[in-house]
């Protein structure tokens, strides 16, 4: 068991749940009009998988992500101000719009980059664990990755390699039902990613995405075997996501209905925000006053984006070696 | 203190003198100790070669074997240099790229310029290539070309054991992804090494010989090739300027360019195919710039568009000889 969150704990969740939920929210209006380039993919709904892991974290531990990776960086500490200017493809942005959404990354705060190729965050990140380990520190190194690249080789290997190098790894599989248009009821051979576990020599663990307290114990207990040296864990967070594969997808290969189902009934946050008012932990002010406080600063973001300059011309040939 | 020594074992003291000085230069590959977890020694084998042989027992717990999962530890390696190490992963035979390149050229190639120029990744891959083994069509390619296509890599090719033991020093030091190519026929050759650690620093060509009549351009083992060239047709009264350019990206075009401007005839030596390739690269480039000073059209002598083969009789036509290359000069020598 992970000792329980303080009234600090909380409301960091919440704000931090809130804060990427809006981020979401509002880059799916924007896209629409045609004013944000190229490829995005959404976290909303997924909240409390990025949070609930990502609040276990010191700023020297990694994350690697994925195409859908601005939950991630968010709960992972990058500026979401400086995201927000990089989606827009501008100079201010955390990558100096050279990157965009795909490849938003901060090694500053331990974020090894979303990643534009499915499963290309694996074996990065036993080499940031396998760092850690050699200079002696506990830290550790979260692989984020989706259904899909459950299926990837890369993945495989990385498992296989954290556990004969015994590396402090946590495998979190958020399986939110489709790769792309293809469901993981068809692409995944086994019933769950947690059973490939075995295979691997190292624990798997199935968890309930929507239950953020779900997610917080069960990766705090993950992440306190990587520390104390005993290894990788499989954690498979069951989840869904409530936009398309890619802004645009219209998403004929769901149910009709289905995510509105979801929202309505198993939503991260509402069902955080209804559990710690009705236990007296947070009232519905504080949950409030972190609502405005959130979409004023995400509103704020936009503005500064919008104004923010273009990459130069003489920005296109910089940034490639250090020194060439 | 100069005394010879093999282009393997200046690869070998490279990795050893770098390993001592900065605790943060780790070594990992199939094999590279050679016997980890096995009855036997620790270190029984010290790469497929004996290149890293001797590292393990020097170096604890910095020499590391790794499962066949070329993906998955090339792509440690990079992850660790993100972290504040200078892996140098060993890929065995340049051709396993196949199973790997991802996370070569979509990852630590990229990392810079995609994170907005915050990012470092000072990883080294070393591998072997080249053709002369009877090694066949998976285990003998000549891929330096395709690796210096992607910005974000660097490429380096040494013909020498001095120039072996320098670049290497200077590939762990980089700040950048280094690829870092031996040529398997060039192991056993001797050469002068210092003892004390140097480097040999990148896309600066080295000018092997010099001389008026003819520039020929020659990488890895085909400078080797180029100089015994050149030791017959100087009996045929042509002097041959031969310019190694060690590294391919960056490459050092300055000297290719000033050569030919002199010489007016070029004869590019390619191990690897024709299309793509560093001879077509060398050969596109001084069409551009020195078309003016050409006195005959520019000869490329390379590897045909065809895997390399098995069978020695037909390996032997596959890799350039000197023969070919003496061909390529008097065609441009006698051009009218």
């Amino acid at each position: 068991m992970s000792s329980p969150l303080t009234r600090e704990g909380l409301l960091q969740a919440y704000r931090t749940m809130r804060t990427i939920r809006d981020f979401e929210e509002r880059v799916h209006v924007d896209f629409a009009t045609g004013e944000i380039p190229g490829f995005v993919h959404l976290y909303a709904g997924e909240e409390a998988s990025a949070t609930g892991i990502c609040m276990h974290l010191n700023r020297d531990d990694y994350i690697a992500s994925t195409h859908r990776g601005h939950g991630h960086c968010i709960a992972k500490g990058v500026d979401p101000v400086g995201m927000m200017a990089e989606i827009w493809g501008k100079r201010t942005g955390t990558c100096k719009g050279k990157g965009g959404s795909m490849h938003i990354a901060d090694l500053e705060v331990g974020m090894l980059g979303a990643n534009g190729i499915v499963g290309g965050g694996g074996p990065l990140i036993c080499g940031t664990a396998l760092a850690s380990k050699l200079r002696g520190t506990n830290n550790v190194g979260i692989c984020f990755f989706g259904d899909g690249a459950s299926n990837q080789g890369t993945i495989f290997e990385a498992m296989n390699l954290a556990t004969v190098w015994k590396l402090p790894v946590i495998f979190v599989a958020e399986n939110n039902g489709y790769a792309e248009a293809t469901s993981s009821n068809f692409s995944v051979a086994v019933e769950n990613i947690a059973d490939r576990a075995g295979a691997f020599g190292m624990p798997g663990v199935i968890v309930d995405g929507f239950d953020f307290f779900a997610v917080h114990e069960a990766a705090g207990e993950a992440i306190r075997r990587a520390r104390e040296g005993h290894g990788p864990t499989l954690l498979e967070v069951k989840l869904s996501r409530y936009y398309g594969h890619f802004e645009g997808d219209q998403q004929t290969y769901r149910a009709p209905g289905e995510v509105q189902k979801l929202r309505d009934t198993k939503d991260c946050l509402m069902q955080f925000a209804k559990r710690v008012t009705s236990r007296g932990e947070l009232s519905m002010a504080d949950i409030e006053a972190i609502d405005r406080e959130v979409k004023t600063m995400i509103d704020d973001s936009v503005v500064q984006a919008k104004a923010a300059p273009l990459p130069l011309p003489e920005d296109l040939m910089t940034d490639v070696y250090v020194s060439y | 203190m100069a005394r010879k020594i093999t282009y393997q074992q200046a690869i070998n003291e490279a990795l050893d003198q770098e390993m001592s000085r900065d605790p943060s230069v780790i070594v990992m590959g199939e094999d590279v100790a050679g016997g980890a977890g096995a009855p036997g020694d620790d270190d029984a084998w010290g790469g497929v070669l004996g290149v890293t042989k001797g590292l393990y027992a020097k170096h604890p717990g910095r020499v590391l074997d790794t499962p066949i999962s070329e993906s998955g530890y090339v792509g440690a390696a990079v992850g660790a240099a993100c972290n504040g190490l200078r892996p140098v992963a060993e890929l065995m035979f340049i051709d396993f790229m196949g199973v790997c390149f991802d996370q070569i050229f979509n990852q630590a190639a990229k990392f810079r310029y995609m994170f907005g120029g915050k990012a470092k990744t000072p990883v080294v891959i070393r591998a072997m290539y080249g053709a002369g083994f009877r090694a066949a069509a998976q285990h003998s390619q000549c891929l330096y070309n395709i690796f210096t296509h992607i910005p974000g890599l660097k490429v380096v090719i040494p013909s020498n054991p001095y120039d072996a033991k320098g670049l290497l020093i200077q590939s762990i030091r980089d700040n950048d992804p280094v690829i870092f190519l031996e040529h398997k026929a060039l192991y056993t050759m001797e050469g002068d090494v210092p003892e004390e650690s140097y480097v040999v620093p990148f896309g600066e060509a080295a000018v092997v010989q010099e001389g008026d009549d003819v520039t020929i351009v020659a990488m890895g083992r085909m400078v080797n090739y180029a100089k015994d060239a050149a030791a017959s047709l100087r009996k045929r009264g042509i002097q041959c300027e031969i310019i190694d350019p060690r590294t391919t990206s960056p490459l050092d075009t300055d000297t290719i360019l000033e050569s030919v401007e002199r010489t007016g005839r070029l004869v590019v030596v390619d191990e690897s195919h024709p299309r793509c390739s560093m001879a077509s690269d060398i050969s596109g480039f001084i069409a551009q710039e020195a078309f003016g000073a050409l006195k005959a059209p520019i000869q490329m002598v390379t590897a045909p568009h065809v895997p390399v083969p098995f069978a020695a009789s037909l390996e032997e036509l596959y890799i350039p000889s000197p023969a070919r290359i003496e061909e390529a000069v008097m065609k441009v020598k006698e051009y009218r």
